[in-house]
C-alpha cells in the first residue's frame, strides 16, 4: 500500500500529461514579445520613415529646380547686359560707317578723330582701322602702326565677308590687356563692300562682376573651344582653357549640374550670346543653395529620430508589460490547473484508499469476533483453558486483526479529507496518518524520524486532506534531499500567538540561498530534467495559506533544511 | 438489557451475539432489515446496534422504520467504513462516540453500550 502512495505522490510531483506542453509554451515568450515588438514597432515606424523621405525627395527636387530657374534667369539678365554692350559698339561703328563715306574713313587725320571721339564717347576703344573688300587694311588709327597690312586669309575677314559681322575672341593686345576686336562690313551706295574693325578693351568682366557679386556664384564667359574669355572663380584667369562641357549652341538659356574635381557639385546656366563667340555660364554652388534646407532637414531628422525613439521605447514598455502579464497570467491559470488536478489526485487515492478499507474491515470483523469467540470459549470451558498453544495462536490472530484494523483506520481517515469546512484536528494523529505511507520507504533509504508533539498540544483548526498534503508534501521533499541514512526531525509547540509551530528538519543535501529565494515560484524547480514540474512547494504554499497558516523555510547547503509551518489553533476560533 | 443486532454478515452477527450472551447481554441478531423489523414488533429491545450498509436497506433508513415502531429504542452504528457522508450523517446521528468502524473490540463495545444505558444517548 505505502508502495502504490509513493509511485502516485511522484506523479504528483512529477509531469502530468499537460505539464510538457505548458513549458514548452512558457518558452515562446520570447519569440511573441520580439514578434510582437517587431511587427508594432514596424508599422509604427515605416509610415513615418515613408513620408520622411518622400518629403526629403520633394522638397529637394523643387529647390534644385528652384535653384536651376534663379540660374537660368540670371543668366538671361545678364546675357542681356552683355548683348546691349557689344550692340552699342557695334551701333557706334555703324554710326561711323553710315555718316563718312570711304573716301573720309581713308583719310587717317580722320579717322585718328573719329577713333578719338569714340574713345570719349565709349571708352576702351583701342584702334580702328578701315579694310577694304580684297583684305588690304586701307587707313588705321592706333598705337601699332598697321596700315597697309593684308587680311586677306584670316578668319575674321571671311566671316565678316561672309555675315556681315565678326567678333573676335579675347585676345591680349595694347598693354597686355584683353581686348575683343569687332569687324562690321558696310555695303557702300555704289555696291562696293569695306569692312570697319575696332579694338576694344575687354570691358565686359565689369558687367559679369555685378553678377559675381550678387549671390555666391560664379559667371564668366567661354568660347566653343573651352577658353575662358573673362576670369572664372572656379576656373581660373582669362584665355586659360578649362574642360567643361559645354551644351550645344541654341537662343535659349540652358541649366545643368556640373560636378568639380574635388566634387561639389555646381548649377550652371549657359547662354550664347549671338554674333560673337561667347558663351555666358552663370554658375551657382548647389551646396551653398541648399545649405539652408539641409540645416533643416538636419533638425527634421533629429527630431525624427527623436520620436522614433520614443515610440520605440514605448512599444518596448507596452509589450515587455503584456507579454509579462501574460506569462502571470498563464503560469497562474497552469498553477491552479495542476492544482485542480493535483486534489482530484488526492481525492481519488483517498476514495480508493477507504474502499479498499471497507472491503478490508468487514471480512477483518469476521475474523476478530471467531478469535474472540475462541478466546471466550477458552474463558469458560475449562478443557480449552488448559491449551496454552491455541491460546497463543488465537491471541497472535487478535493483535495481527488489531494491526490490520489501526492500518485501514488510517486509510480510512485519509480517505476521509473531502470535507471542505475546517474542523478541529489533532495533529499528532494527522501527522501519523500521513507516516504511515511513508515509514516503509525511510526504512528502505536508512532514515530516522524523531517525532515530537507534546500531548497537551492545542488541536489545529483546518481541513484533513489540505494538512495531510502540507505535510506528505514535505515529508517527501525531505527523503528526496536525503538520499541515503539521514535525521527527519518533527517537532511541534505552541506559540504565543493562537498558532500552532510545526518545524520539519532534514539533514539533507540543503538549497542554496539564490534557490531558497524562488522555492515557493511555481514551476521553480531544479529537478525539471529528473520530471519535476515544480509545483509541489508552490500547493503546499497555497494549501497553508487556505489553512490560515504561514510557511517558512531555512536552509544551509549540505546541512539540511527546515521547513517551519504555522498553523492556526482552535483557540484562535474561539477568539 | 435486550441488545438487537443487525448486520448482512451473518457469521458475524451470530458470532458477536455468542460472545455478547457469554457476557450476561442477551443479543439477538438478524441479516436483513425486515427480519430486524418483524423481531422488533415480537419482543422490545433496549438498543439496537445497526450496520451501515446492508442489500435492502441502509442503517440509516432502517433507524428511522425502528423508531416508528420503537421510540425508545437507542442506537449504535458499526461499519466497515462508510463514505464520508456516512460518517457524518452517523455521526450526526448517534454522535461520534456510538459510529463505531469494523473490527469492534467487543469490550469496547460493551463498554457503550453500558453508556447508551446510562446517558441515553444521543437522540
Amino acid at each position: 500500500m505505502a508502495q502504490e502512495t509513493k509511485n502516485t505522490e511522484k506523479k504528483a510531483g512529477g509531469t502530468g500529461p499537460g505539464t510538457k506542453l505548458l513549458i514548452g509554451e512558457f518558452l515562446n515568450y520570447k519569440r511573441i514579445w520580439l514578434l510582437s515588438f517587431v511587427l508594432t514597432a514596424a508599422f509604427a515606424i515605416i509610415p513615418v520613415i515613408f513620408f520622411a523621405v518622400l518629403d526629403y525627395n520633394l522638397t529637394q527636387r523643387s529647390l534644385e529646380n528652384d535653384a536651376e530657374a534663379r540660374a537660368s534667369r540670371l543668366a538671361s539678365n545678364t546675357w542681356r547686359s552683355l548683348a546691349f554692350f557689344l550692340d552699342e559698339r557695334k551701333n557706334a561703328l555703324n554710326y561711323v560707317v553710315q555718316s563718312n563715306s570711304f573716301e573720309q574713313l581713308e583719310n587717317t587725320p580722320q579717322l585718328t578723330e573719329i577713333l578719338d571721339f569714340l574713345h570719349e564717347s565709349f571708352r576702351g576703344f583701342t584702334d580702328i582701322g578701315i579694310i577694304d573688300a580684297t583684305g588690304v587694311q586701307r587707313a588705321y588709327a592706333g598705337p601699332h602702326g598697321l596700315a597697309g597690312k593684308n587680311y586677306k586669309d584670316q578668319q575674321w575677314f571671311k566671316d565678316t565677308m561672309a555675315h556681315g559681322i565678326s567678333v573676335s575672341d579675347v585676345f591680349l593686345g595694347f598693354r597686355n590687356v584683353p581686348h575683343i576686336s569687332i569687324a562690321l562690313r558696310h555695303t557702300t551706295s555704289d555696291n562696293t563692300y569695306f569692312i570697319i574693325r575696332a579694338t576694344i578693351e575687354h570691358q565686359l568682366p565689369k558687367i559679369l562682376s555685378e553678377v559675381k557679386t550678387s549671390g555666391n556664384g560664379d559667371a564668366f564667359l567661354i568660347n566653343a573651344r573651352g577658353v575662358l574669355q573673362t576670369s572664372s572663380h572656379y576656373f581660373g584667369d582669362v584665355l586659360k582653357k578649362t574642360n567643361i562641357v559645354l551644351p550645344l549652341a541654341t537662343d535659349q538659356t540652358r541649366t545643368m549640374t556640373i560636378t568639380l574635381e574635388d566634387g561639389q557639385d555646381l548649377i550652371a546656366a549657359f547662354r550664347h550670346i549671338p554674333d560673337t563667340p561667347f558663351i555666358l555660364v552663370v554658375l551657382k554652388s548647389k551646396k551653398e543653395i541648399m545649405s539652408p534646407w539641409h540645416q533643416s532637414q538636419v533638425t527634421l531628422f533629429q527630431y525624427l529620430g527623436i520620436s522614433i525613439s520614443v515610440v520605440l521605447l514605448w512599444i518596448w514598455a507596452v509589450t515587455t508589460y503584456f507579454v509579462r502579464r501574460l506569462k502571470l497570467l498563464d503560469r497562474k491559470r497552469s498553477k491552479y490547473f495542476h492544482m485542480a488536478e493535483y486534489e482530484n489526485k488526492m481525492a481519488s487515492i483517498g476514495r480508493l484508499a477507504a474502499g479498499v478499507a471497507h472491503e478490508i474491515n468487514n471480512p477483518l470483523a469476521i475474523i476478530n469476533e471467531k478469535a474472540g469467540l475462541i478466546m471466550d470459549m477458552a474463558h469458560f470451558k475449562e478443557e480449552l483453558k488448559k491449551d496454552t498453544r491455541l491460546l497463543e495462536t488465537v491471541s497472535v490472530i487478535l493483535a495481527s486483526v488489531k494491526r490490520c484494523s489501526r492500518i485501514t483506520r488510517q486509510l480510512l481517515s485519509f480517505g476521509r479529507q473531502t470535507q471542505t469546512a475546517p474542523v478541529p484536528l489533532t495533529l499528532k494523529s494527522v501527522l501519523d496518518e500521513v507516516l504511515v505511507f511513508l515509514v516503509k520507504e525511510a526504512q528502505l533509504k536508512n532514515i530516522f524520524i524523531d517525532i515530537d508533539v507534546p500531548d497537551d498540544l492545542p488541536q489545529v483548526v483546518g481541513n484533513r486532506g489540505k494538512l495531510q498534503q502540507v505535510l506528505l508534501n514535505i515529508v517527501n521533499n525531505a527523503f528526496a534531499a536525503m538520499p541515503r541514512d539521514g535525521r527527519l526531525s518533527i517537532s511541534a509547540q505552541k506559540t504565543d500567538e493562537p498558532f500552532v509551530r510545526l518545524d520539519i528538519r532534514d539533514s539533507g543535501c540543503g538549497i542554496s540561498p539564490e534557490n531558497l529565494k524562488h522555492i515557493f515560484e511555481p514551476f521553480f524547480s531544479t529537478k525539471t530534467n529528473q520530471g519535476g514540474t515544480g509545483l509541489g512547494l508552490s500547493i503546499t504554499y497555497g494549501l497553508v495559506q487556505e489553512l490560515g497558516g504561514r510557511i517558512k523555510v531555512k536552509s544551509k547547503v549540505n546541512e539540511g533544511t527546515i521547513f517551519t509551518v504555522y498553523l492556526p489553533t482552535t483557540i484562535q476560533k474561539e477568539e | 438489557m435486550q441488545i438487537l443486532l443487525v448486520d448482512d454478515e451473518k457469521e458475524l452477527v451470530s458470532t458477536l451475539a455468542e460472545r455478547l450472551g457469554y457476557r450476561g447481554i442477551d443479543a439477538h441478531w438478524a441479516v436483513t432489515p425486515n427480519d430486524a423489523i418483524s423481531m422488533l414488533s415480537n419482543q422490545s429491545y433496549d438498543i439496537a446496534v445497526l450496520d451501515v450498509q446492508m442489500p435492502d436497506m441502509n442503517g440509516f433508513e432502517l433507524k428511522e422504520q425502528m423508531e416508528a415502531i420503537c421510540p425508545e429504542l437507542k442506537f449504535i452504528f458499526m461499519t466497515g467504513h462508510g463514505s464520508e457522508e456516512c460518517y457524518d450523517e452517523g455521526c450526526s446521528q448517534t454522535g461520534e462516540a456510538f459510529y463505531l468502524v469494523k473490527p469492534v473490540e467487543i469490550d469496547s463495545l460493551i463498554e457503550k453500550l453500558n453508556k447508551i444505558m446510562l446517558d441515553g444517548g444521543k437522540r
